[in-house]
């Protein structure tokens, strides 16, 4: 599809050079030398205006190309909660664009072409009609306000971020260049930290005299059971990160010196959603892309590529240095039952301790 | 061709201006001429121009071939590139430098600098601006700010790297990069001084539009492009030096040990004595700037576009009252409307119900600019001159543009969509293109005008052809695979095999990038080609209304030989009938604003 789309462009690029280049012969082919050779003559408006109508039907064509061509760049259906809410609301909001889109172009380029300059022709002295005018003030009114009204609520609902549903407290700590987990432990509390207790094992600076920050436990991976609501508490101990989970439609800024917040439920295990048609499609293809480009690696003597399982990721999304593009960590979400077991492989950070001291 | 010119050329040298003798350095380097000031702004602008879209081509050869090594990268970037292969740092450090000579040397001083120059004393009717002394600094500042912004290019450690937006601490640590060190220091030592050009600039406009217009010229009679230069710089009085106290702040937690923006930072093994600051404090004062930023740029564009249609339609620009109402009331909201860029910092929720409602608020006035726009096309005679095919572009792409950003400026979507290719596609549209074609047009409309010679039509054709497929090639795509969730600012997306799949259209990407910066050189080759040889100008080649066409040929500074023109009508009088449903002026298509009402015509109350 895309070497189709690279090659449908390119035919377009020709067709516009060689049009293009029709019209700088008819441009200087029979006019005489005045002093307003530069300015445009009617063959100059009349081509152009054609150009304009032959574009705004190319930019038809690559609008509607590129909606096919890329359906599957868009991304599958919200592993979370809130996610399914969201996706609505930017279908809905597409949509209205795209009318508003087709609709504009499609008269700003006809105008363009079917009132071409011509010599005689006489334009319209149109100066104002408060009506036409009234009604396209509100138009927008209307549907910008159906929106934002909309959009408001849903914002309300998923920053809100209570307690009430008695979530998983989790942090997510952020360094140059990486990412840290911290589990609340038993007591859904995180212990107090700051950058000033980092010292030896103590990598994320808890507070060793809080109690709260006994049974915390760090880890390299994010897990989450289904289901449930977490939390998440973000910190940094450097400069800005900021925490894009886009399969949850999940971001928040991590900023050093504050502890930021966002709240979702993971509704979609990760063996669910790597077995959905979309994630296994999209899998194969990219594999298809890896085998290919392993092959040219290994003709190279260079070591070839991996093949690709999806997993949901967590990735750093504000400018942060040097490896900004490589700063990620790998997302589980498994049934409840998998995620006790699985925590419970964790060290707490009272062991943590005990052991740095032996 | 019925020309009305009447006033400057009939006079012999009058008096009333007295001419000094004028040396090479006088005319030509420290002039106090506001028309060779715009000049040495547009310059000075376009060799900007040229290095910030070369820094945007190297990113996208990077983009389309991850650390692959380059015989460009080699040539140009020597030590950043060893073996050919960019260093991250060094793509970080042309994404900065790239937006900040785009945004600020480009767009802002080589748009308004360029034409607010050039436009407010020829259309209201003035020998020069208030101070031609302060626009004299105001050019040499931007010109030494200029120069330390590249001369930043070159310091040991790399230029600035931490994006135009410079959000400390990344910006305010050398430990955390290496571009914060020197690199940073000349960055906001350049933008300060650019600050102060750029006040000294703005100020100039507002006394000298609110203080000598030539006499019939009212306010309802000044022609749009004046009201947007006017407003743009109200807007950069009121905003820039929010930035300046920004840059102020960070240089003082820089070198002076302060903490306003940092706080509990542990780097490179060490905490940090700062206590108490917040980097969101710093986005609130940098977007408090950076947003009326994106009008700053846009408005001149926006008015020049305006007038431009008008007269190559041959009608009056549609609403002029709205067109006013809608510059407003822009300007008002653009104030207001900052924290759009700030959903997911962490600032309070409630903060953004706030701005997303204030933002779609903007997009109303916006969308009656275009719609005027449109409904002016609507039965004119266009003449698609190079000028008016970039206005055309203009408003498609600030349509298309802006258009997305009724995703970007709901709080809930933002949050999927924030610092993705959706917003770089989404930005570059509305505001980038938009305002380059803005430029575009301005100076194929003004060149007969400023260089007293036409410019090439054909090879203006084909600029606006290939420009105008390329900027869609390069955009369009690109909105998709921000909906994938690629990051921008990424020096390579290799070690996600998820984005694998969008390998191919970042190519693509990269190819129209390439081509439509080499359709530039038509551009250049026809700007420098018609300044010496271009055929010479008529008085008035599109047949205009506005004052600036009235001059007559020689370039001297004060305007007019004679007196100024007096204003009889507003600028729009195009195609105007009288009783008898002929031209009000027999024979020609328009009256120019210094002609007085004729027998059998109606002024219009506008």
């Amino acid at each position: 599809m895309t070497a189709f789309l690279i090659i449908f462009i390119a035919a377009l690029f020709a067709v516009s050079i060689w049009q293009i280049s029709k019209i700088v012969k008819l441009g200087k082919a029979p006019e005489p030398d005045t002093e307003l050779s530069e300015v445009a003559n009617d063959k100059d408006n009349k081509r152009n205006g054609q150009m304009m109508l032959a574009f705004v039907v190319a930019m038809y064509i690559m609008m509607i190309a590129c909606f096919i061509g890329y359906q599957d760049f868009f991304l599958p259906d919200a592993g979370s909660e809130h996610g399914a809410e969201y996706d609505n609301l930017l279908l809905l909001t597409t949509v209205v664009i795209m009318i508003v889109q087709v609709l504009t172009q499609g008269l700003l380029h006809y105008f363009s072409y079917k009132y071409h300059g011509k010599k005689g022709q006489r334009a319209l002295f149109y100066a104002d009609n408060d009506r036409l005018e009234f009604i396209w003030t509100a138009i927008p009114v209307v549907v910008l306000a159906g929106l934002i009204l909309w959009g408001l609520f849903s914002w309300n609902d998923i920053m809100e971020a209570d307690t009430d549903d008695n979530p998983i407290v989790v942090e997510v700590y952020a360094y140059q260049f990486g990412w840290k987990v911290r589990y609340s432990g038993e007591d859904n509390i995180l212990g107090d930290a700051n950058v000033r207790f980092i010292e030896g094992v103590n990598d994320l600076g808890i507070d060793p005299t809080d109690v709260d920050g006994k049974d915390d436990m760090v880890a390299q991976e994010l897990h989450l059971p289904v289901n449930r609501p977490v939390l998440f508490k973000f910190r940094s101990q450097d400069v800005l990160h900021s925490a894009y989970m886009p399969h949850f439609r999940a971001q928040m800024n991590v900023v050093p010196g504050m502890v930021t917040q966002f709240k979702f439920t993971p509704t979609v295990t990760s063996e669910d959603y790597k077995s959905t048609e979309y994630m296994t499609e999209k899998v194969r293809k990219i594999n298809e892309i890896r085998r290919q480009k392993s092959k040219e690696l290994i003709d190279d003597g260079e070591v070839p590529l991996d093949p690709y399982e999806f997993e949901y990721y967590l990735l750093c999304n504000k400018i942060c240095g040097e490896s900004h593009y490589n700063m990620q960590i790998k997302i589980v979400v498994e049934s409840d039952e998998d995620y006790q077991n699985w925590l419970d492989t964790q060290t707490t950070f009272e062991e943590t301790l005990a052991n740095a001291e032996n | 061709m019925g020309q009305s010119m009447g006033v400057a050329t009939d006079h012999a040298h009058e008096d009333g201006h007295h001419h000094h003798k004028e040396t090479f350095v006088t005319k030509y380097i420290f002039s106090q001429d506001h028309k060779m000031i715009a000049k040495q702004y547009l310059i000075t602008g376009l060799i900007m121009g040229a290095i910030g879209i070369a820094m945007s081509v190297l990113m996208r050869i990077q983009l389309a071939n991850p650390g692959e090594p380059n015989v460009i990268f080699e040539a140009l970037l020597g030590k950043w590139a060893p073996d050919g292969i960019m260093d991250p740092n060094m793509y970080l450090a042309l994404v900065t430098i790239h937006g900040t000579i785009m945004v600020f040397f480009v767009l802002t001083a080589g748009l308004s600098g360029t034409f607010s120059n050039f436009l407010i004393p020829l259309q209201i009717g003035a020998r020069d601006m208030a101070s031609g002394f302060l626009n004299m600094v105001s050019y040499w500042l931007f010109f030494i700010s200029a120069a330390i912004m590249i001369g930043s290019l070159f310091v040991e450690l790399g230029p600035a790297a931490a994006g135009w937006t410079i959000y400390p601490p990344l910006s305010a640590l050398p430990e955390a990069m290496g571009g914060s060190g020197l690199g940073m220091t000349l960055w906001l030592v350049s933008m300060a001084i650019f600050i102060a050009s750029s006040l000294l600039g703005s100020l100039n406009y507002i006394v000298t539009v609110i203080n000598l217009r030539t006499k019939g010229m009212s306010m309802t009679r000044l022609p749009l492009t004046i009201w947007a230069f006017f407003v743009t710089a109200i807007i950069g009085v009121v905003s820039f030096p929010v930035l300046l106290s920004a840059a102020l702040l960070l240089i003082m937690d820089r070198s002076f040990g302060t903490s306003f923006f940092l706080s509990d930072i542990y780097i490179k093994g060490e905490v940090l004595a700062h206590q108490g600051g917040s980097p969101v404090l710093f986005e609130h004062l940098f977007w408090f700037l950076g947003h009326p930023e994106v009008y700053i740029v846009l408005l001149p564009a926006l008015g020049i576009t305006s007038e431009i249609i008008a007269t190559n339609s041959r009608k009056p620009i549609f609403g002029y009252r709205a067109m006013v109402a809608s510059i407003l009331a822009i300007a008002f909201l653009s104030t207001i409307v900052w924290g759009h860029h700030m959903f997911v910092s962490g600032m309070n929720p409630f903060l953004g119900s706030v701005f997303t409602f204030t933002t779609l608020l903007i997009a109303i006035p916006s969308a009656v600019k275009a719609f005027n726009y449109i409904t002016t096309l609507w039965k004119g005679n266009l003449q698609m001159n190079p000028a008016m095919l970039f206005s055309i572009g203009l408003v498609s792409t600030f349509i298309t543009g802006g258009l997305t950003g009724i995703i970007l400026g709901d709080s809930t979507l933002d949050i999927n969509v924030h610092d993705t290719y959706f917003v770089v596609a989404h930005f570059h549209l509305v505001m980038g293109i938009s305002a380059l074609y803005g430029l575009f047009a301005g100076v194929y409309h003004w060149f007969p005008k400023m260089f007293n010679r036409m410019m090439d039509k054909n090879l203006g054709y084909v600029h606006f052809w290939l420009t105008a497929i390329g900027a869609y090639g390069v955009f369009f795509p690109m909105h998709f695979i921000g909906m994938a969730g690629l990051p921008r600012r990424y020096y390579t997306n290799t070690n996600f095999p998820y984005f694998d799949d969008l390998a191919d259209t970042n190519s693509l990407i990269t190819y129209f990038a390439i081509a439509t910066a080499l359709a530039q050189l038509f551009f250049v080759y026809n700007f420098v080609k018609s300044i010496f040889y271009g055929k010479k100008a008529p008085a008035n080649p599109w047949k205009s209304n506005t004052l600036e066409w009235t001059t007559g040929d020689k370039h001297i500074h004060g305007n007019w030989e004679g007196e100024i023109p007096t204003v009889y009508r507003w600028a729009y009088d195009y195609s105007k009938l009288n009783e008898e449903g002929d031209y009000v002026i027999p024979g020609q298509d328009y009256a120019p604003q210094h002609i007085p009402l004729q027998d059998g015509e109606e002024e219009l109350n506008h």
